[in-house]
C-alpha cells in the first residue's frame, strides 16, 4: 500500500500520529468521509422522524394516477428551473400566493419541486386560481394572454397522446418508498386514470372514492382523447388544495 | 417518533458545536506544531521539481 | 488467459473486453425491448460504445508485447499523458458548448420567442443543459485531466493502470453526452445538478469508483512519503461526490426497460438531501477540486513554492469539515425545521473564514515575484480567478444570512452570485491551467500567442462585469418589487410586472455572457495554433520520449 514513512527523528510523540495522515491514502480517505458524513447525518438524520408528529394536517392524499402522469411531464418540461412551490411565510408571498407551505403538504413528492428560482410566479397554491380553458391557452400560447410573459409554449402537450401504459408500476414504485397507494389504487390505476377526465365514466364513483375531492373532468376541453395537457391541467388544478386550512391550527405546529 | 426527533435535533444543536470546536483545534495544533515545519517545507516545494 | 504466440490478452484486458462484450449486448437487448425512444436511443449508444471499447481493447492486445510502456525510463518517470490530453480537448470543446447553450438560454429569458414552442428547445430542458455543460462537462473534464497530470507529477510516477485511466475518461464524457441529450429528449429525474436518470448515475458510479482507484493506485506508487497538497483536495473531491452521488440518486427504477425512476426521500427530506447534495456539489467539485489545481498551478507557473502549506492543511480541513453543513441555508424560510436553517446559515457565515484563508493563500504566493502578474497573462488569470473566489465566498456567506436571503432568494442575485464564482473563478482558474497545460503535455516551447491570451483575459473579463452587475441590479429590483406595498397597504406590482422589469438586464446579461463565449473561442483558437504552428520543446527531441503511442 503506502510506502512506509520516513525515519522518524526524536522519540515519538503523540505528534508522530499525525504523519499517518500525510503518508497513508487510506486514513487520508476516511478522515474525509468521517467529516464530511457527520455534517450530513445529523442535519438530515434527524427530518425522518419529522414527517407524520410535526404537522397533523387533514386532506393530504396520493396523487391521482392522472395527477401523477401530470406531475411528471411538470418535471420533464423542467417547469422547476422558473417555478417554486414554496411559499415562504413572509408578509408579501402569502399575500400575493396563500398560506405559507407546510412540510406535509409535499410529503408525497417524489422528487420534491420546492425550486430555487421565480422567475415565473410560486405554483405551490395555484390550482384553482385560473380556469382549464386558461390554463389549456396559456400552455399553448403564454402571451397570448399574458403579453410581458416570458414563458415557453408548450402547444404539444395538447397533441400527444398520454402514455398511461406504465402508470401501475409507477405507482407501485412510489408505495415502495412510503407513498400510501393501496392495491385497489393500483389495481385500478387506468380506469381511474380515464375517469378523471370522464364524469360520465362508469368507475367515476369508485374513482372518487378512493381519491375523495379529487376534480373529475375533461381538462383539456377534447374529450376524444386523453392528452398529455389533461395530466398537465389535472395538477396544476389540484396543487396546494389538498390541505383545509380552516381546520389547520397553526399554533400547533409551531416548531 | 416525535421524542426521537427532538432528541436527535438536541443532539445535533449542541454536540455539533463542541464536535466542530475540537476538529478545528486540533487541525491548527497539527499545522502548526514546530515538528512539522521541516516536512511541510519540503512538501511545498513538490510541485518545484523539474520533471 | 488466454496465450496464442502474438497475440495475447492479461488478465485484465479479457475482463474488460469481455465486460464490453456483455454489458453491449445487454444495452442491444434493452433497446429492443423498451417502448421509449430516447431510452432506446441511448441503450444503442452505449451498446456501440461497449463495442468501441472491446474493438480497442482486442486491437491493441493484437501489437503484441510493444503495447506494454515501461513505468520509467532512464531513472525518470515515464509520465502517461494520453488521458490527460483527451480531457483537456473535451474540456475546451465542452466549455465552448456549455457557454453557447448558456448564452441561448439567456437569451431565451429577454426574447421568449427563441424557445421556438418545441419540446427539445425550451428553457426547461436547455437550462439543465448549460448547467451540466458547464459544471460537469467542462469542469470534469478539467478536473479529471488536472488531477491526473497533477498526481503524477507530484507522485513522480506514472500513472497506474492501463486500461483504466482511459475508461475514465472515455466513460465520463459518454455519461456527459447521454446525460445531456437524455435532458433534450426529456429524460430527467428533476433534482438540480443530478438530472441524469438511473442508469448513467449507476454507470457514473462505476466510473467514479474506477477513477478513485487510479488516482489512490498513483499515490500508492509514490517515491516522495508526504502527499501534496493538492492530492488531499483532489481526494476530498473524490470521495465526497462519490457520497453526494449515492445519497442523491437512490432512486428506484419503474422498470430495466424504462428510463423513469422515482428518489427513495420524498418532500422535505428530499429537499434537505437535494441541497446537502446541491451545495456541496458547489464545496467539492466547484470548490475543493478546483483548489487542487490552484495549489499546484499557481506555485509552479510562478515559480514559487506556496505562500504558506501550514495554511493550506488549516484550509482544507476547515474548508471540508464546514462545507458539508451548509446545504440548508438553500432552504431558509420553507418547511425545513428552524433549527436546521440556523445551523445551515452558522456554518455557512464561519466558511468565509478558511475560504479567505485558501484566497490569501494562493494570493500571497505571487509575494516577491508581483511583476511577473504583468509579463505573464496566464499567471494573471489565475491570480484574478483567486481574487473572485475571494469575492464570490464573501457573498455567499451573506447571501445565507436568513435576513438578506429572504430578499435574494428565488431571484437573478443567486444567478449573478453563481457566475461571480463560475465564470470567474472556476472559468479563470480552468483557462489558467489549460494554458498551461497544453504545450506542457504538447511539448512546445510556448503559447502560441500571449497577445491572444491578454485578449480572452480582458474580453470576457468585461463580460463577466457586464453580466454579474447586470444580475445583481435585477436580483435586487425583483425581490424589493415582490415586496412593495403601496401607501393603502397593497402589493404594488404584479409578478408579470416584475417579469417585464427584468427585460433589459437579461439583455445585458446576455450581452455579457456573449463576450464570455467569444474570449473562450479566442482561447480554442489560440491552443489550438500552439499545438499546430508552435515548435517543440528543444530538450524533448530523443523519440523515446516524445513519440507516446496511443493506448
Amino acid at each position: 500500500m503506502s510506502t512506509s514513512p520516513q525515519a522518524q527523528t526524536g522519540k515519538p510523540s503523540l505528534w508522530a500520529r499525525h504523519k499517518i495522515f500525510e503518508t497513508n491514502s487510506i486514513l487520508l480517505i476516511l478522515g474525509i468521509l468521517i467529516v464530511v458524513s457527520i455534517g450530513g447525518l445529523v442535519e438530515i438524520a434527524p427530518l425522518f422522524y419529522l414527517r407524520s408528529t410535526i404537522e397533523k394536517v387533514e386532506g393530504m392524499r396520493p396523487y391521482t394516477p392522472l395527477e401523477l402522469a401530470g406531475r411528471a411531464i411538470y418535471v420533464r418540461e423542467g417547469c422547476y428551473n422558473c417555478h417554486s412551490q414554496m411559499i415562504r411565510p413572509l408578509r408579501d408571498e402569502i399575500e400575493r400566493y396563500g398560506h405559507f407551505s407546510l412540510a406535509a403538504e409535499s410529503m408525497y413528492d417524489k422528487p420534491f419541486q420546492w425550486g430555487s428560482k421565480r422567475t415565473g410566479p410560486d405554483l405551490a397554491r395555484v390550482g384553482g386560481k385560473y380556469s382549464d380553458a386558461w390554463q389549456l391557452q396559456h400552455l399553448n400560447a403564454p402571451r397570448s394572454l399574458v403579453p410581458q410573459s416570458i414563458m415557453p409554449g408548450y402547444p404539444f402537450l395538447a397533441t400527444t397522446e398520454l402514455d398511461v401504459n406504465r402508470i401501475a408500476q409507477e405507482m407501485r414504485v412510489n408505495r415502495m418508498s412510503g407513498v400510501p397507494y393501496t392495491d385497489e389504487m393500483i389495481a385500478n390505476a387506468v380506469t381511474d386514470l380515464r375517469a378523471q377526465v370522464d364524469p360520465d365514466h362508469p368507475q367515476a364513483d369508485a374513482f372518487q372514492k378512493r381519491y375523495p375531492k379529487a376534480a373529475s373532468r375533461d381538462f383539456d376541453g377534447n374529450p376524444q382523447r386523453i392528452t398529455e395537457a389533461d395530466a398537465m391541467i389535472a395538477y396544476l388544478q389540484m396543487l396546494g388544495t389538498l390541505v383545509d386550512f380552516k381546520k389547520y391550527d397553526n399554533k400547533a405546529n409551531l416548531r | 417518533m416525535a421524542q426521537m426527533y427532538h432528541l436527535l435535533a438536541s443532539i445535533a444543536q449542541s454536540v455539533g458545536v463542541l464536535y466542530f470546536m475540537g476538529m478545528f483545534l486540533a487541525v491548527v495544533a497539527y499545522a502548526l506544531w514546530p515538528r512539522n515545519r521541516e516536512t511541510f517545507d519540503r512538501a511545498a516545494s513538490i510541485p518545484l521539481k523539474d520533471e | 488467459m488466454a496465450a496464442a504466440q502474438h497475440f495475447s490478452m492479461r488478465g485484465n484486458e479479457t475482463i474488460g473486453a469481455g465486460l464490453c462484450a456483455a454489458f453491449g449486448v445487454l444495452f442491444l437487448i434493452i433497446a429492443g425491448l423498451t417502448d421509449h425512444s430516447g431510452y432506446a436511443f441511448h441503450m444503442v449508444v452505449m451498446a456501440l460504445a461497449s463495442g468501441l471499447g472491446f474493438y480497442a481493447i482486442v486491437n491493441r492486445a493484437a501489437q503484441g508485447e510493444t503495447r506494454h510502456e515501461p513505468l520509467e525510463i532512464n531513472g525518470r518517470p515515464n509520465y502517461n499523458d494520453g488521458p490527460v490530453r483527451f480531457a483537456t480537448i473535451a474540456a475546451m470543446f465542452w466549455g465552448i458548448a456549455g457557454f453557447t447553450v448558456g448564452l441561448l438560454i439567456a437569451l431565451q429569458l429577454a426574447f421568449p420567442a427563441l424557445n421556438f414552442d418545441l419540446p427539445w428547445t425550451n428553457f426547461g430542458r436547455l437550462r439543465p443543459l448549460h448547467t451540466s455543460a458547464v459544471i460537469f462537462a467542462f469542469g470534469g473534464n478539467v478536473l479529471l485531466g488536472t488531477s491526473f497530470y497533477v498526481v503524477q507529477r507530484t507522485c513522480q510516477a506514472r500513472l497506474a493502470g492501463v486500461l483504466s485511466p482511459w475508461f475514465v475518461v472515455l466513460g465520463y464524457n459518454l455519461f456527459i453526452v447521454v446525460a445531456g441529450t437524455g435532458y433534450l429528449l426529456g429524460i430527467t429525474q428533476g433534482k438540480e445538478y443530478a438530472e441524469p436518470e438511473w442508469y448513467a448515475d449507476l454507470f457514473l458510479t462505476v466510473v467514479w469508483v474506477v477513477y478513485l482507484l487510479v488516482f489512490l493506485a498513483t499515490i500508492w506508487r509514490r517515491k516522495e512519503p508526504h502527499i501534496y497538497v493538492a492530492n488531499w483536495f483532489y481526494l476530498g473531491f473524490i470521495v465526497t461526490i462519490a457520497v453526494l452521488h449515492l445519497g442523491n440518486n437512490a432512486t428506484i427504477p419503474i422498470s430495466l426497460t424504462s428510463p423513469k425512476s422515482y428518489i427513495l426521500w420524498s418532500g422535505i427530506q428530499d429537499a434537505m438531501f437535494q441541497w446537502w447534495y446541491g451545495h456541496n456539489a458547489v464545496g467539492f467539485f466547484l470548490t475543493a477540486g478546483f483548489l487542487a489545481i490552484m495549489y499546484y498551478f499557481i506555485p509552479k507557473r510562478a515559480e514559487r513554492p506556496v505562500y504558506s502549506y501550514r495554511l493550506s492543511i488549516i484550509h482544507f480541513w476547515a474548508l471540508i469539515f464546514l462545507y458539508i453543513w451548509a446545504g440548508p441555508h438553500h432552504l431558509h424560510y420553507t418547511a425545513l425545521p428552524d433549527w436546521a436553517q440556523t445551523l445551515g446559515m452558522t456554518f455557512s457565515i464561519m466558511l468565509w473564514m478558511p475560504s479567505w484563508g485558501g484566497m490569501i493563500n494562493g494570493l500571497m504566493t505571487l509575494s516577491g515575484a508581483w511583476d511577473k502578474l504583468r509579463t505573464d497573462p496566464v499567471l494573471r488569470m489565475m491570480v484574478v480567478s483567486v481574487a473572485f473566489y475571494g469575492m464570490s465566498t464573501f457573498e455567499g456567506p451573506l447571501m445565507s444570512i436568513k435576513a438578506v436571503n429572504s430578499l435574494s432568494h428565488y431571484t437573478d442575485w443567486t444567478i449573478g452570485h453563481v457566475h461571480s464564482g463560475a465564470l470567474g473563478w472556476v472559468g479563470y482558474v480552468s483557462f489558467g491551467a489549460i494554458y498551461c497545460l497544453v504545450p506542457w503535455l504538447w511539448k512546445r516551447e510556448r503559447l502560441y500567442s500571449n497577445r491572444l491570451v491578454e485578449w480572452h483575459f480582458w474580453i470576457s473579463t468585461i463580460g463577466i462585469v457586464f453580466y454579474i452587475s447586470a444580475m445583481w441590479v435585477s436580483g435586487i429590483m425583483q425581490g424589493l418589487m415582490w415586496r412593495a406595498y403601496t401607501s393603502l397597504g397593497f402589493l404594488e406590482y404584479s409578478f408579470v410586472e416584475t417579469v417585464a422589469a427584468m427585460h433589459p438586464y437579461y439583455v445585458i446579461r446576455a450581452f455579457g455572457g456573449g463576450l464570455f463565449l467569444l474570449g473562450s473561442l479566442l482561447m480554442a483558437y489560440n491552443l489550438w495554433m500552439t499545438v499546430r504552428a508552435v515548435a517543440p520543446r528543444a530538450e524533448d527531441v530523443p523519440a523515446n520520449l516524445q513519440h507516446v503511442p496511443a493506448e
